[in-house]
């Protein structure tokens, strides 16, 4: 119980620094105070808070609890691909974006889409399919909050309490520090979360008697091809290199883009994200692969054993007995477990707080929802003007709790892991949309209508990946699900982990399907008009 | 010259993310770390090494100078 009591403290220093930010920002009730702090961000909490809003519960938990049960692929996937794309995008979009807020007072992406391609319930639409992939997003943090606190307390404290626990948290240092509290409360949870891989490789690696003997054993054993990719394809590997578009895409980063005192905040951000991304996922990754040598662990064990039946006998199990196992086998507690192993209590407590740390990232996520309902459909509709920025404020506090509820009861249902919710549907509908900051900022041809295709495409594709997938039950571990294959090309299969288009991952043909739309749909409607254009591009149309 | 070399540099780092040649390799680097994982981990080194050439080489400086210039001219305004 005493790393669950270290973890309450964790909690209740966090919500100390909310309320402290709220105290700070007193009798300062302007929109642009508490939702981006005034644009007044340093570079230190900058780089930190940019980095820690960009991890969530499955940069610890999910991916050490995919390195269990897929091997090194893990970190290629999602950590060395973002480590290149995603600070990428900041250096070429976020400070494009950053020039323009403080030039135009933009506080939202919709808000710049309006702006630039002189639209309005075009941008509304952009708003609501942005809010409505926010969602899994802070589902996935109070999901990792309710894992933590019941792995971590032994099953003492039940998954509902844990999770409860997380939303009250986050809701309320959101809801009454705003944006300087949540930058306040990523940059200590980045630099906890940063300490945590370090500390936690040395602690387990000190307690399993040193790497080398189990990675050599590893190296003898069937599970040698937890070293390897070669149960991987390498169209599937390539296809993740899509995801990490994404991030700009997210408008809570996109926001944070906004927050900046100065641009040239954004050059240590650029260089130390890579080094960041390291810092986390290779030690989580590394772990997740060697739990698979612990054989003191019960509840290790029955996860192999779990995995063993699903690769053996899967074929020929009811799709809902091959469900019932692939629960066994997640590896989201697998680095707890480790913990609790091989930590004494007092550091597991402290390992405990840094997990908490990477898990409720969801607060940027909750603010940016609120920000962006206060600006993009209360304010642009006429709220600010009949009822005032100070009402304004409240709505969007009133919005946190509406929103932080809604989540929490959806995080009580939802079955999948962590690191496969996310993916699925967050991630890709993001990267499809990231098209859209591309065409904004770089290609002066781009049209509303455009937009609106993109935007209608991404909905529609996300929908449909995600009714195929309820649809056709995922296939046990080996060959796919081959479910359209004209002339003996594989177009369309269902893969034990999700889906696959021409052996790719849906988000590559998403994201294609945007950038045509948006360059076909645009050169066929009309262009905004000149001034608006000088803004975005010197010499406007010429 | 100096931007082409980037954007070589850039699409060169993303290529080389595919490493097919350590796919299949269950060699240990340093005894412990599987050749692969390795690997990958020094691309992520890499990828701070060419944002601090981007950041060098091509700042966009004239995104701070045309806010600077619109903050000058609302002071005077």
């Amino acid at each position: 119980m005493i790393p669950a009591i270290v973890v309450f403290l964790y909690l209740a220093a966090v919500l100390y620094i909310g309320i402290f930010a709220f105290r700070r920002a007193k009798g300062r009730e302007e929109a642009e105070d508490y939702f981006l702090a005034s644009r007044s961000l340093g570079p230190f909490v900058f780089l930190f808070s940019l980095f820690g809003t960009n991890m969530t519960a499955f940069a610890i938990l999910g991916s050490s609890g995919h390195a269990f049960n897929n091997g090194i692929v893990t970190f290629g996937l999602m950590a060395s691909s973002s480590a290149l794309v995603i600070p990428l995008t900041i250096f070429l979009i976020g400070t494009r974006v950053w020039a323009l807020g403080k030039k135009h007072g933009f506080m939202t992406p919709v808000q710049m889409f309006r702006d630039r391609w002189e639209c309005t319930h075009i941008g509304t639409a952009i708003f609501l399919i942005q809010a409505v992939l926010l969602v899994p997003y802070i589902i996935i943090g109070i999901m990792g909050g309710g894992t933590t606190l019941y792995t971590i307390s032994g099953g003492l404290v039940p998954f509902w309490f844990g999770g409860a626990i997380v939303a009250l948290v986050v809701m309320s240092y959101v809801f009454f520090g705003g944006m300087r509290g949540t930058a306040w409360v990523n940059t200590f949870q980045t630099v906890l979360f940063l300490c945590f891989g370090v500390v936690a490789i040395f602690v387990i690696g000190y307690g399993m008697g040193g790497f080398r003997t189990a990675a050599t054993a590893m190296q003898a054993s069937p599970m040698s091809y937890l070293l390897t990719r070669e149960r991987i394809s390498p169209y599937y590997f390539f296809s993740y290199t899509f995801i990490p578009l994404s991030a700009i895409a997210f408008p809570h980063i996109l926001i944070f883009c906004l927050t900046a005192r100065k641009m040239a905040q954004f050059k240590k951000t650029v260089i130390f994200y890579p080094l960041c991304i390291l810092a986390i996922w290779l030690p989580c990754v590394f772990l997740g692969v060697m739990a698979n040598r612990v054989t003191d662990v019960p509840e290790i064990r029955q996860k192999q054993e779990a995995r063993r039946v699903l690769a053996t006998q899967g074929k020929t199990m009811e799709p809902e007995k091959r469900d019932e196992l692939r629960e066994q086998s997640a590896g989201d507690d697998v680095i707890m477990l480790l913990l609790q192993r091989y930590a004494p209590l007092w550091l597991a407590g402290l390992l405990g707080a840094g997990i908490m740390a990477a898990v409720m990232a969801s607060d940027s996520q909750i603010l940016a929802l609120s920000t962006m309902f206060t600006e993009d459909v209360f304010a642009f509709y006429g709220g600010k003007t009949r009822f005032g920025e100070s009402v304004q404020v409240q709505t969007g506090r009133l919005f946190i709790i509406l929103i932080t509820l809604f989540a929490y009861a959806v995080a009580l249902r939802a079955p999948e892991t962590i690191f496969e919710l996310a993916i699925q549907y967050a991630f890709s509908g993001y990267a499809a949309l990231s098209p859209l900051l591309v065409a904004a900022l770089f290609w002066k041809g781009s049209t509303k209508w455009g937009a609106l295709a993109v935007t209608i495409w991404t909905a529609s594709t996300v929908v449909a990946v995600a009714v195929l997938q309820a649809l056709v039950p995922a296939p046990a571990p080996g060959p796919p699900t081959i479910l359209w294959a004209p002339g003996g090309v594989e177009v369309l299969s269902r893969t034990p982990g999700g889906t696959a288009v021409f052996g790719f991952m849906p988000v590559v043909p998403m994201v294609i399907g945007s950038v045509l739309l948006m360059i076909v749909v645009s050169i066929m409607t009309s262009k905004p008009g000149n001034t608006t254009l000088a803004k975005y591009f010197t010499g406007g149309r010429n | 010259m100096k931007r082409i070399l980037l954007v070589v540099a850039v699409v060169l780092l993303y290529v080389l993310h595919q490493d097919i040649w350590f796919w299949r390799s269950p060699r240990l680097v340093f005894g412990f770390i599987p050749i692969g994982l390795f690997y990958q981990g020094c691309f992520a080194v890499a990828a701070a090494l060419l944002m601090w050439l981007l950041v060098t080489y091509a700042w966009p400086s004239h995104l701070e100078r045309e806010v600077e210039d619109d903050t000058r001219e609302d002071g005077r305004a």
